[in-house]
């Protein structure tokens, strides 16, 4: 890292929130969290703008479609790495969620101006790495990672 | 521009959030769909929308857009005020219809 750059980490840290299925007052109180710790911690604000929309797409996908999940957040020194793994009917083919469009949200989830097939492709765009697994009836485990260094 | 002097111009209402009538406005972004928000809206941007749930305040502050203007007359659900008040995010309302007021936003921002 260049000197007087003002990234600051040089210890790990783990965070643990959990996610209400179907509680949209609340969806976004996680990401929120994480948002201000980020700051505190002085992470660069253009890697807090792409980590923080990733996140509350990711939590309000558990919100909109499971039953209850959680995110848990790893700070450490050279990346981010975010976990956010829930109960719930899970994803059968993830490819066909991935694309812009697509979404199986309710009308009245719709309504809110959420489950537009936006959701996805956004945490795709702001995530360094996403890796998505699911089991259908079971649940679904979204990994986002984004580097705070440059890979070489 | 701050948030103040567009109230001003355009004889906006002020629901709430006054705390933050003095943030800088940069641009404007208008979209009733979140995602799209989060996706695509920048800090500092003016938010017109027509959604006046708890929800836009989350994204308002995730995206750290300067304010919301409510269209079309349309008052902000208690729980959306309570939260704007506690971000110091301010809630602003008009009578015009979206395409309006987005166009004297327009007009107002790039003026600049």
């Amino acid at each position: 890292m260049k000197p007087g750059s003002s990234l600051f980490i040089d210890f790990e840290m783990k965070f643990k929130y959990e996610i209400e299925g179907g509680n949209f007052s609340k969806a976004g109180n996680a990401s929120s969290a994480v948002k201000k710790i980020l700051k505190q911690l002085n992470v660069p604000p253009s890697i807090i703008k792409k980590l923080v929309v990733a996140l509350y797409e990711g939590e309000v996908n558990v919100v909109a479609h499971a039953w209850n999940g959680c995110i848990r957040v790893d700070i450490e020194t050279d990346r981010i790495f975010v976990s956010i793994e829930d109960e719930g009917p899970g994803i059968p083919d993830i490819a066909q969620a991935m694309q812009e469009g697509f979404s199986t949200a309710s009308q009245a989830v719709r309504e809110m101006g959420f489950g537009a097939g936006m959701g996805l492709p956004n945490m795709k765009k702001n995530a360094d790495v996403l890796d998505i697994r699911s089991d259908v009836g079971k649940g679904t485990v979204v990994e986002i990672t984004t580097f705070l260094k440059k890979q070489e | 521009m701050v948030v103040e002097d567009i109230v001003k111009a355009l004889k906006l209402n002020v629901f709430g959030g006054n705390e933050g009538l003095l943030r800088e406005v940069t641009g404007g972004y208008v979209s009733d769909l979140l995602s799209d928000v989060m996706g695509n809206a920048l800090e500092g941007d003016i938010w017109a929308t027509l959604q006046t749930h708890k929800n836009v305040m989350a994204v308002a502050s995730l995206k750290d857009v300067a304010a919301v203007i409510l269209v079309k007359g349309l008052k902000p659900d208690e729980d959306m005020l309570a939260q704007a008040n506690e971000e110091g995010i301010p809630v602003l309302g008009s009578d015009l219809e979206t395409f309006e007021l987005a166009g004297r936003l327009y007009a107002l921002i790039n003026k600049e």
